[in-house]
């Protein structure tokens, strides 16, 4: 195996990719990833490799055969925890991100301390409730934090109906707003992962101070 | 006239608990903003909308 980079010449790569002032914002921030699937995984993948400073993976699930085809896990991960399993994917991937997994099921009760260390919220479940409780507690209850949800990429449907839009001050919602999983006969990786593409870059924008979408 | 999600609506005088309900929307799935600012589940009820609100009412649907 070749010698690992340090964390320094990682920075510095990173720095030429993404401006050094930039970069030093990204490495500062702390982002939840509220769900693991084919959203979150794809999320927490995209800001592990900007170098955002840390992560908080959230799920209760375990990995199955049919999250394969959108969801950032191995083969050999099947019937592990997915916060476990992506935590331990990130750690190759982007080895210096400070993660943190917690396999436990989100609910009104435990939200606001699972979440309290991160400025950024992504929202990335797969049901409405969940969505729209997360979305609501988070804005009601910790005005100063930003959350980024998403609502529609299932279906075969363009890619160019996938979308960002800024709601409030503090509120961003990715997706088609209408694609819901329960009335569409197909769920495609490419879709969910422009889904997941448009949350990573919300969240990197909001980082980097860029609150239009 | 009332904004919703972008279209005038004549809502004013009507509570939000009600407008969803007009809708047949499920008040669990949703999130309202009035001006920008979220609407705490619990106000839904006491919540009418006035002259010149600009509401945004996100119905969440499944997947992810």
């Amino acid at each position: 195996m070749n010698d690992r980079p340090a964390k320094a010449q990682w920075y510095r790569a990173l720095e030429e990719k993404q401006g050094k002032a930039e970069q030093q914002k990204i490495a500062a921030a702390s982002v939840a990833v509220c769900g693991c699937g084919g959203l979150g995984s794809n999320i927490a993948v995209n800001l592990a490799r900007a170098g955002v400073g840390r992560l908080i993976l959230i799920d209760f699930d375990k990995v199955e055969l049919g999250n394969m085809h959108r969801q950032q896990y191995k083969f050999d991960q099947i019937g592990e925890y997915k916060a476990e399993a992506l935590k331990a994917n990130l750690g190759e991937i982007a080895p210096y991100v400070d993660v943190v997994a917690h396999v436990v099921r989100l609910d009104e009760e435990n939200v606001l301390s699972l979440i309290d260390d991160a400025d950024i919220v992504c929202e990335a479940f797969d049901r409405a409730e969940n969505k729209a409780m997360l979305v609501n507690t988070v804005l009601e209850q910790r005005p100063r934090k930003y959350i980024v949800a998403a609502s529609g990429m299932a279906g075969d449907g363009p890619a160019n109906e996938i979308r960002s839009r800024r709601l409030g001050k503090r509120f961003y919602l990715c997706g088609d707003g209408h694609s819901d999983v329960e009335d569409e006969n197909c769920l495609l990786p490419s879709r969910v992962q422009l889904c997941a593409a448009h949350q990573a870059h919300a969240v990197l924008r909001i980082i980097l101070e860029q609150f239009d979408v | 006239m009332v904004k919703i999600n972008g279209k005038e609506e004549d809502a004013a005088g009507i509570s939000v608990a009600q407008y969803l309900e007009n809708l047949g929307c499920d008040a669990g799935r949703v999130a309202v903003e009035i001006n920008e600012e979220i609407l705490p589940k619990k106000e839904y009820a006491a919540t009418i909308l006035k002259e010149n609100d600009s509401v945004e009412i996100v119905r969440f649907v499944g997947g992810g």
